[in-house]
């Protein structure tokens, strides 16, 4: 079979896990998020054990993976190059930590929250399509 | 006040660490979401790949809450609309800055073992906390 459509097929199918894992941990609820942020709050630990489920996995498994010299039906591993820490990287990580915490939407949940129909996701994810346009704006004028 | 869901809060998890095993594993991507949306606006060859992930994570987050009623929410109704775009703009802007989100620097770079994901990581956690804790219990804002 034509390796383009199966590795088509497996990034549809893997998104498919990744968005019902979403709504299963019920991350799609930034009521969810904010009550875990809120440590003096009523608090909700359930994020923390998404999170936790998410990286045991990734932790034994990634490894695995990238021991291969390829992927299955790729022809190379797409990883980031950077291992020093700048600027960018920890500014960047403040501001979304102050997005996330105003309304408790990370990008994930945000469009997986699409599907609902409803009108608070649309409107965040218009507003972070502009605020990374924003940011590679920035980021032209620097270079 | 939402409820402590600690199951469905690591089945969650381990479906996410899960797909995003199976996006390297099978096509040498990392699942990072803001990385994915935004790479989707950059003209390129790569898009295919991004719009079926995307598609894919919509799609099962959005059939399992319409099948799931235990895990459908009351949207917000008091949220306010300026919190909510001003939070998506930093979400975006911080993504495109720091090179990603949640999932990018937290399910996927700590599996990498990646330093700058596990710095940029416990940054937006703690400007997620202190935001969340200042507006709700110094500022009173809505959430």
């Amino acid at each position: 079979m034509n390796p383009h459509i199966v590795s088509s097929a497996a990034a549809l199918f893997c998104g498919t896990l990744f968005g019902a894992g979403l709504t299963l941990s019920a991350m799609v609820n930034p009521e969810k998020v904010l009550n875990f942020l809120d440590v003096l709050g009523h608090w909700d630990p359930s994020l923390a054990l998404v999170m936790g489920g998410a990286v045991a996995v990734t932790l034994v498994a990634f490894p695995l993976v990238l021991r291969r010299p390829r992927p299955w039906f790729g022809a190379r591993f797409h990883l980031p190059q950077k291992s020093t820490l700048d600027a960018r990287l920890l500014i960047g990580a403040a501001f979304f930590g102050v997005g996330w915490g105003l309304a408790g939407y990370c990008p994930g949940p945000a469009l997986a929250a699409l599907s609902f129909g409803r009108l608070e996701p649309l409107v965040f994810v218009l507003a972070m399509a502009v605020g990374s346009w924003i940011a590679g704006r920035v980021q032209q004028q620097q270079a | 006040m939402t409820d402590f869901t600690p199951w469905t809060a690591l089945a969650g998890g381990l479906l996410i660490g899960g797909g995003a095993t199976g996006l390297l594993a099978t096509t040498g991507r990392i699942a990072g979401i803001s990385g994915i949306f935004f790479g989707l606006a950059r003209a390129r060859g790569d898009r295919l790949w991004r719009l079926l992930f995307l598609a894919g994570m919509v799609a099962g987050a959005g059939v399992l809450f319409h099948q799931a009623p235990t895990l459908q929410f009351a949207p917000r109704t008091e949220f306010p609309l300026v919190t909510l775009v001003v939070a998506g703009l930093l979400v975006g802007f911080g993504t495109r800055l720091g090179n990603g989100c949640t999932s990018g620097h937290g399910v996927c770079g700590l599996g990498r073992r990646s330093v700058r994901s596990l710095a940029a990581t416990l940054v937006f956690m703690l400007t997620g906390v202190v935001t969340t804790v200042v507006t709700r219990h110094w500022l009173g804002v809505a959430g």
